[in-house]
Parts: structure tokens; sequence; C-alpha cells
């Protein structure tokens, strides 16, 4: 059934975009800048990791109808680079906080708008998780976009580094609202809210939205950079060494 | 006289041998300013010193406290105030601000005898 496969394609893009930059995210632990933002990276961290599992779990469910085998576990773990339908934003190298914390501005912005359209699709799952999820959504967009104020409209260094941070990730913000043939939900017409929440941060931190850019794409299909196999390497090792290890 | 102290943040690893650069080092220039944090756990109790943290700002200091001290639902308010505008006693008057106290037990309102239509005293 066409709609169903749809709706796993569509329910891993969400479970996996929120994985990976998980995991992306967990590189920072022990290694922020002061203690309390290392918390609260982290917190983000497993916020995120919440939200991959509560995807996951769904999409395992789709899976039943064909195959028994499939888990939460086998679908995070033992899946590779080409299965992959995470967002190409989120397998990127963190960069310095700057280039993470901008990231997590981009991302979290487009992801609230997400849920809340999310919210009135006709797929229960769906709004369950979404329902679920937005509050910690908009925390980490407050949180983020404080963040972005803060360097932005800081020193010269702050300045300069988050300027260098949007060069390297501008092209990749295009992929949100450019729908995948399996996407549910109307992404496209999240653009100009999403262009307007980050105008008005972006007046505030004294930053310009670069215009011109070649947008890339891929990640909602398989297609990836190179970073997502070395993410994946490290996040898959146990599993793949040690095939059904538990503790 | 500057004393140099070496100060590593959490998660710091140093890059020479002996541990900790210099730009580390003390007199706080860019350090963060320290911040006291008051929770209250519920509606109608009071906030409740729980420790203290580092923050550039009033707004960064009261998301830090969320993230540091309501993790497990501890709390549904948060004070911050900067450590810096807490007045404190003196420790070295401790003998005379309290000790005074310790011989007037008639302070104390043990000495009254009850009468038994009064409850909840």
């Amino acid at each position: 059934m066409p709609h169903t496969k749809n709706a796993l394609s569509f329910t891993l893009h969400l479970a996996d975009t929120a994985l990976i930059l998980a995991q992306r995210n967990g590189e920072w632990c022990a290694h922020g800048p002061i203690l309390e933002q290392d918390i609260a990276i982290t917190n983000i961290t497993l916020d995120l990791i919440g939200q991959a599992r509560n995807f996951y779990q769904y999409a395992a469910r789709l899976h039943e109808a064909n195959e028994n085998a499939v888990t939460e576990d086998s679908l995070a773990y033992l899946r590779t680079e080409g299965q992959f339908k995470n967002l190409l934003i989120c397998e990127l190298p963190n960069g310095d906080w700057a280039q993470t914390i901008l990231r997590q501005f981009f991302f979290s912005t487009f992801q609230m708008l997400l849920f809340e359209k999310m919210k009135q699709s006709n797929n229960t799952q769906w709004v369950a998780i979404a329902e679920k999820s937005i509050k910690e959504t908009h925390y980490h967009v407050k949180w983020s976009s404080e963040w972005v104020i803060r360097l932005g409209d800081g020193t010269t260094e702050s300045h300069d580094r988050i300027t260098k941070a949007l060069d390297t990730l501008w092209m990749y913000t295009g992929e949100f609202f450019i729908p995948a043939s399996y996407e549910m939900i109307e992404v496209t017409a999240l653009k100009n809210e999403w262009m307007n929440k980050v105008k008005e941060v972006f007046d505030e931190a004294t930053l310009t939205i670069p215009e011109n850019v070649f947008m890339q794409t891929g990640g909602k299909n398989g297609v990836h950079t190179e970073n997502l196999g070395f993410v994946l390497t490290e996040l898959q090792y146990l599993q793949r060494v040690f095939p059904g290890a538990e503790w | 006289m500057n004393t140099p102290i070496r100060k590593f943040y959490y998660g710091d690893i140093p890059e020479e041998n002996t541990g900790g650069s210099i730009n580390a080092i003390s007199s706080n220039e860019k350090a963060w300013p320290l911040w006291e944090v008051f929770i209250r756990s519920k509606q109608g109790l009071d906030h409740k010193h729980v420790g203290s943290l580092h923050a550039a700002d009033a707004t960064m200091a009261i998301e830090n406290a969320r993230d540091v001290y309501t993790r497990r639902q501890e709390g549904i308010s948060i004070w911050v105030v900067e450590s810096k505008f807490i007045h404190a006693s003196d420790p070295a008057d401790a003998e005379s601000l309290y000790e005074p106290a310790a011989d007037k037990i008639y302070r104390h309102p043990t000495f009254y005898d009850l009468p038994d239509a009064v409850k909840h005293m």
C-alpha cells in the first residue's frame, strides 16, 4: 500500500534527522565551553534522542506488516548511509560553538513549524509525538536564538565566528522546504514563516541573510555528504561488532 | 599581588604538559559572573537556595538554572541573583551575633500552659 510506504519513509526521515543531530550534539558532552552550557546542549541532545525513539518505534510498527525482525534498535543501528533519510545539515561536523548554535537555531525553528503543522495531520501517532515534542522544541528555539543574538551582536570575534558559520551552513537550509516524494506534510508552505523568524533574530544579531546561494539536497533520499559514514561508524560500532549486545 | 591560580573548567583538556593554558588563569576578566539560584518546588512553598552557576546575564542564568537544577522536575519557579549582590554576616562575628541567644531559653514559647481548647499551636 503506497500510503503506508510513504508514512514509513516519512517517519524514518523524522527519526533519522533527530538521531543524527543528537549524535552530533552529543559530541559536545564534556567539551562544552562551560559546564552550564555543556549541560544545556546535552539536554537538547537527550530531547532529540527521545523524539528519535518515538519515531523509530512507530516506524517499526509500520514495518511489522511485512517484516517481523524490525525494531527501533535495528532501524537505528543496522541501516547504512544510503538508507538514512536525515537532513544533510544534521550530519555536518559541529565546527565551533557558533556553528553548532546556528545549526540548532535553523533546525529547531524549522522543527517547531513542522510540529505545529504535524499536530493537525490525520495520523494520530504523529499528532501525539508532535504534541509531546513541541514544548521542548520551543525551548530549543529560545535557547539557540538567544545564543545567535549574543554571538552576532557580541564581540568582533564572536561576530566573525558566527558569520563564518552562516557561510558554511546556509546552503543546507534549503533542504528543509524541498519536499521528498514521500513527504506527507507540506514543508514548502513553512518557508515564509521560517524566513521571518530567522530575519527577526538576525536583525537583532546584526547578521544578514545570504542571497542567491545554491541549496544542497539529497539527504531525504539517502544521498549524503561523506560525513554521515563517519557518524554512523561511531554510532553503530557496538551493535556491528557485538551483534545483539545488551546492557 | 595577583596570585596566578590554575582554573580548570569542566571538560577542559590542558594542551601543554604543565596543564592549563595561561589564558585560563584567573584575573577573571573573561569569566562569567557567578549567580545564586533559588528554586520553588511547588505552589505555596518558598524559594530555596539550591546552588550557584556561571552565566553572562540574567536570562542565561535562568536558562542555565533550568538546565542544571530542574532536569528532574525539581521546580516550577526560579530566582537568580548575582552573587556579588549578596551581603553576608562575617563568620568572625559569630560569637557576638549568635552565642548570646544560647542561654535565653525564655525566648522559646515553651513556658505557657495552653488551654486544651487551643489546637494547632
